[in-house]
């Protein structure tokens, strides 16, 4: 099995976007994740799948500096996050977040633009407005900006959630199931962007979605407690059913058939 | 005489309206961050221990208002504390330091030597009974809450609604939430000589959920809830003066039948534009 394998398609860096050293996380007994080994390369773009409460989420956090590991070291950018995560745009679950909260979506995507020093009376600067109008009609919410947040559709909310992450001009995208409560229109027009927007960030995100991983990602990784798998995008029913503990069919209408290349697997 | 006329005669009237208008500032603005952070309960919590501060001001002889704040203040810290270094279950912690403020309290007031203090004004309020001190005190508190309020307000909007976001944007959000703890605590100390600790939720939550029926925009919203606290505290004082009723009483049950009569009005204009 191509357990850890480099990533070939990158540009090797010498500050990769992030590099994973034996990252272990536990919650009070319970092991979340155990000796993670991960480097991200720059221009990546890296989906990672696994079961619920496989510690997919656990990662992204442990990445961002959302959570203190129990072992190992994570480095964004070769440095510990918390003093370089201002360069990650960070795209969480729509579920987790209060739908109902009186926000409109320019001014939800302007969040973004908040400085991370103490800026009392802080007014968002003319160039910061006309940014954010831009990336708006990048992510097709410019006829949009005035509505309330909770009268977006699921894929509209998850593209101004996209476009608040976009404002923060970043080098490293990070989602978190982007597509988890998205009609299969937006599913396209998000992942047309994420492909656009990947010519120039690095992108990660966390999906059950596995027909995405077939055509859009240039790298996965397969997580269940620990990684079992880092490579490329090709999935064999060995992998799978190491991950999910039994085999699951792997449905693939109209995905490319390099998800399903059986009796490949060693 | 009406209360009008009253006002301008009577120094004490005119203390109750201002101590309205104060209170109607801090229950405007930080009733929208509490509902909007599904904090009441908190709040709550924190209001009760008030009790304990009350005492033991009466115990140790020095003023009660003042006791009141800095066992709220420290509540309001050692429950974020514990909530963030524990993990605990928030509605524990809260039902917790709920009771054991109000518990502290009574140990206290019964140790006070001589008569048993009138603590009835402390727990249900006394607009009428708002004296100069008091005023300097909720103006000095309610000035401390609205310019937080406004010189963080950006931050607070990005922290309300999604905190992970905001701290990786390089924001300190443990500290914007131990502020918003000592914030609370300050607006229920402000809000303890109009509606009383008891009262006190009313006043946070009847302002901006009404405001919520009329916009959707969290400056416009603080705004209209300051407008209807303000509006509760008055025209709840003029009832109580008029029908000689306990002023807080009156004020919180005016805000909750404007509560009640503004959801039936919205129910049935919606109803109205859907068929």
């Amino acid at each position: 099995m191509a357990k850890h394998a480099e990533t070939y398609h990158n540009t090797i860096t010498e500050n990769p976007p992030v590099q994973l050293q034996n990252l272990s996380v536990q919650y009070g007994d319970t092991h979340a994740l155990s000796r993670v080994n991960l480097t991200v390369q720059e221009g990546d773009f890296l989906g990672i799948i696994g079961p619920n409460g496989g510690g997919k989420t656990t990662l992204l956090k442990a990445i961002l500096g959302l959570l203190t590991p129990s072992a190992g070291t994570v480095l964004l950018f070769g440095s510990p996050p918390r003093q370089t995560r201002t360069r990650v745009g960070y795209v969480p679950q729509v579920n987790h977040l209060n739908r109902n909260f009186p926000i409109n979506v320019q001014d939800l995507v302007l969040m973004g633009k908040l400085p991370g020093r103490p800026a009392p009376f802080y007014r968002f600067s003319r160039q910061d407005r006309q940014e954010v109008l831009d990336i708006l009609e990048k992510t097709g919410l410019d006829g949009l900006k005035k509505r309330q947040v909770a009268q977006l559709s699921g894929g509209e909310f998850q593209k101004a959630l996209i476009a608040r992450a976009l404002a923060v001009n970043p080098q490293l995208l990070v989602l978190d199931e982007p597509t988890a409560s998205v009609d299969t229109r937006s599913h396209e027009q998000i992942f047309n962007l994420l492909r656009e927007l990947n010519r120039e960030i690095t992108i990660i995100l966390v999906t059950h979605d596995l027909s995405v991983i077939s055509s859009h990602v240039l790298s996965l990784a397969c997580l269940n407690g620990t990684l079992f798998y880092h490579g490329e995008p090709i999935l064999n029913q060995k992998i799978i059913g190491e991950l999910y503990g039994c085999p699951v069919e792997l449905i693939a209408h109209g995905v490319p058939h390099r998800v399903l290349r059986s009796h490949e697997g060693e | 005489m009406t209360l009008l006329s009253s006002i301008l005669q009577y120094q004490f009237l005119q203390n109750a309206v201002l101590a309205g208008l104060l209170a109607s500032m801090v229950c405007g603005l930080m009733g929208v961050i509490i509902t909007e952070k599904k904090m009441v309960m908190m709040s709550g919590g924190i209001a009760h221990t008030a009790y304990g501060g009350i005492g033991l001001g009466y115990f140790l002889g020095f003023e009660p208002i003042l006791g009141a704040f800095f066992v709220c203040a420290l509540a309001a810290l050692g429950m974020g504390f514990m909530h963030r270094k524990t993990q605990s279950n928030p509605d524990v912690l809260i039902g917790l330091f709920w009771s054991v403020g109000m518990a502290l309290g009574i140990l206290f007031i019964a140790f006070t030597p001589g008569y048993p203090p009138d603590i009835t004004s402390y727990l249900f309020g006394n607009i009428l009974a708002v004296g100069q001190s008091d005023i300097l005190l909720m103006g000095t508190l309610t000035a401390i809450v609205t310019l937080t309020v406004a010189a963080l307000f950006n931050q607070w909007k990005s922290y309300l609604f999604d905190e992970e976001f905001t701290s990786i944007r390089g924001i300190n959000v443990v500290f914007l939430e131990y502020l918003l703890m000592v914030l609370i605590a300050m607006s229920v100390v402000s809000l303890i000589r109009v509606v009383g600790i008891i009262l006190v939720l009313a006043l946070f939550t009847a302002p901006p959920v009404i405001a919520r029926m009329f916009t959707a925009d969290l400056k416009k919203l603080m705004q209209v809830a300051v407008l209807l606290g303000a509006g509760f505290c008055f025209f709840g004082l003029w009832i109580s003066y008029e029908l000689n009723l306990a002023s807080g009483a009156s004020i919180v049950l005016l805000a909750g039948i404007s509560y009640l009569l503004a959801s039936a009005v919205c129910a049935l204009f919606r109803k109205k534009t859907a068929s």
